[in-house]
């Protein structure tokens, strides 16, 4: 306890909520009343109504709601195995390899993500891949962007690892395959899965690559939103930023259900 | 559990050879399919990106589309806006969140473990959304001129400054604190308090014990949090776009209207490795002070 006097606690607790409460409780609470309002002319929203709601569930938005699930669960599923085989075969590297290995990696999270997009953009738009203006160059930039976070956090579980579970199994004949597979994969389950659902929050909120390479038929959510404010819908945008924001917690609140039932095992 | 076996791990592939004439692919092999799908989709198009900045389109290598790029005047105001609203962003950053995790780690409260989960969650939500939220409480319509308005009965509130760079540092700081406070809030549930007591009984009082013993402690944690912070400002692409404004335009913004809006290829090119080669840039700088930083701190505290 640094704090002694009475006082001086809650000099301390005031002075956090007052910064705390404007500025990240706030954004949120505006967000979600914004959305059920058509109006905001004095300190409160006003006129309330669900019509944003059912536009934001009906037609074009739909699409782009279930663009966005269907990108994020390709590029999740594909950062999770690109990211995770890297882990455990850097782990088997000599060291100055491994830091190599470690460092292409990480180097998309440097790269801005604008940069990202203008590169799959100029890579793709020719012979031999021609992926341009396809649903595939989105997946695909998303799974670049997030690699990085899968292996992260799996390189970061294998060192947590105890390694007396696979030298026992080595050591009674198991090939290493069989290790991975019956061994080392179940342990690292409680990880993958929380790689998984960082992957899959990232990618539902990507917008920087995205702008940069949808096509016509492939329009993720964050991109609706984007055009739905700078036309002036702002409200409009704020009930289609709580379903983005709704379907993110319901995926992550599942695979965290799946990792408790993991970890318990 | 000293046992020799157990303190020196076999090395790769011993016990299958014990075992037999199997034969164990060498490990840099399994590295290899990631490596080169790493290589196909990121590597190679940064080639191409660096390549196209370099030749013009009648063919041959060139500094030329640079030596253009360069004098423009929207370069420059980019340039300088990223640069000083990345490390604005990033100083208010390091400020704002020491100050929340030291009272969360300090001097807790109900409640404060839910709040470091609630930050967690605030790191899954795109930025964009801050500068949107931002819109309803300071914008023309929103609660502040709102307020304004009501109780003054004025045409117009005060509060003007979310169009402008005030408006993007603001949602930057907002966004990117939890970054800082992360790393911190981990490090200070490291901090020995029988050393924090020992300190405050013999009479050392609260700034004292927090510069003498927990703030070298906490020092690699707080570098950490600023320099990632300090990258993801300077490559911060979505609350520049949501912000809207025509003064304000970094580099990932000029790389996108460029490419998008002006078709412009190789220009977009330039400016992306200039962005590129600036956050690079920075970040090693910002590393070497640090280091220099601690250095300074273990000398001083020895």
């Amino acid at each position: 306890m640094l704090v002694h006097s009475r006082a001086g606690r809650w000099t301390a607790w005031t002075v956090f909520f007052v910064l705390f409460l404007p500025l990240f409780a706030l954004p949120f609470l505006v967000v979600l009343a914004a959305s059920f309002a058509t109006h905001w002319s004095g300190a409160l929203p006003s006129v309330p109504t669900l019509a944003h709601y059912r536009e934001a569930l009906h037609g074009d938005s739909l699409h782009a709601l279930t663009t966005s699930l269907l990108t994020a669960t390709g590029a999740s599923v594909s950062a999770l195995v690109l990211g995770g085989w890297a882990a455990l075969a850097a782990e088997r590297l000599p060291r100055r390899l491994r830091r190599v290995v470690d460092a292409l990696f990480m180097l998309p999270l440097a790269v801005p993500s604008v940069v990202v997009g203008l590169c799959l953009l100029v890579a793709f738009s020719q012979p031999p891949f021609l992926l341009n203006g396809t649903a595939w160059i989105v997946v695909l930039a998303h799974t670049v962007l997030v690699t990085a976070f899968a292996h992260q956090s799996v390189g970061a579980a294998l060192t947590r690892l105890d390694p007396a579970y696979e030298q026992s199994a080595a050591s009674l004949g198991a090939r290493p395959l069989y290790v991975l597979w019956r061994i080392r994969l179940p342990l690292l389950l409680p990880s993958l899965t929380a790689a998984a659902g960082l992957c899959f929050a990232l990618s539902m909120g990507e917008l920087s690559a995205t702008v940069m390479l949808y096509p016509p038929g492939w329009v993720p959510l964050p991109v609706r939103i984007y055009s739905a404010t700078s036309r002036g819908s702002l409200f409009e945008g704020a009930a289609l930023a709580v379903v983005m924001m709704a379907a993110t917690l319901a995926v992550l609140l599942g695979v965290s259900r799946i990792r408790n039932r993991a970890a318990h095992r | 559990m000293a046992s020799p076996e157990r303190a020196a791990p076999l090395p790769a592939g011993t016990a299958a050879r014990r075992t037999g004439p199997r034969r164990v692919l060498p490990g840099w092999l399994w590295a290899l399919p990631p490596v080169g799908a790493l290589g196909l989709v990121f590597l190679h198009p940064l080639v191409l990106v660096v390549r196209q900045s370099l030749s013009p389109d009648g063919g041959g290598h060139s500094f030329a589309a640079y030596a253009q790029v360069l004098q423009q005047v929207p370069f420059r105001d980019a340039l300088w806006n990223t640069v000083w609203i990345a490390v604005a962003s990033t100083a208010g950053c390091l400020v704002l969140g020491s100050v929340l995790a030291l009272v969360i780690a300090f001097v807790p409260f109900p409640g404060g473990r839910a709040l470091s989960r609630f930050i967690d969650v605030f790191l899954a939500f795109p930025s964009f959304l801050i500068t949107l939220a931002l819109l309803f409480v300071y914008g023309t319509v929103g609660m502040a001129n709102g307020l304004w308005t009501d109780a003054t009965g004025a045409a117009d509130g005060p509060f003007t400054f979310l169009r402008t760079p005030w408006g993007v540092l603001l949602a930057e700081i907002t966004y990117f604190t939890p970054f800082v406070m992360r790393p911190l809030l981990a490090a200070l549930s490291q901090v020995d308090t029988a050393q924090l007591e020992v300190a405050s009984s013999l009479g050392a009082r609260a700034p004292r014990i927090l510069r003498q013993i927990v703030l070298p402690e906490v020092l690699p944690a707080l570098g950490a949090g600023g320099s990632l912070v300090l990258v993801l400002c300077l490559n911060e692409f979505g609350i520049v776009l949501f912000t809207d404004a025509k003064g304000v335009t970094t580099l990932p913004m000029l790389v996108y209207s460029k490419a998008i809006l002006d078709g412009d290829y190789p220009g977009a090119c330039v400016v992306a490795v200039v962005s590129v080669a600036l956050s690079v840039t920075l970040y090693t700088l910002y590393r070497a002070v640090l280091a220099r930083a601690a250095g300074g701190a273990r000398r001083a505290g020895a």
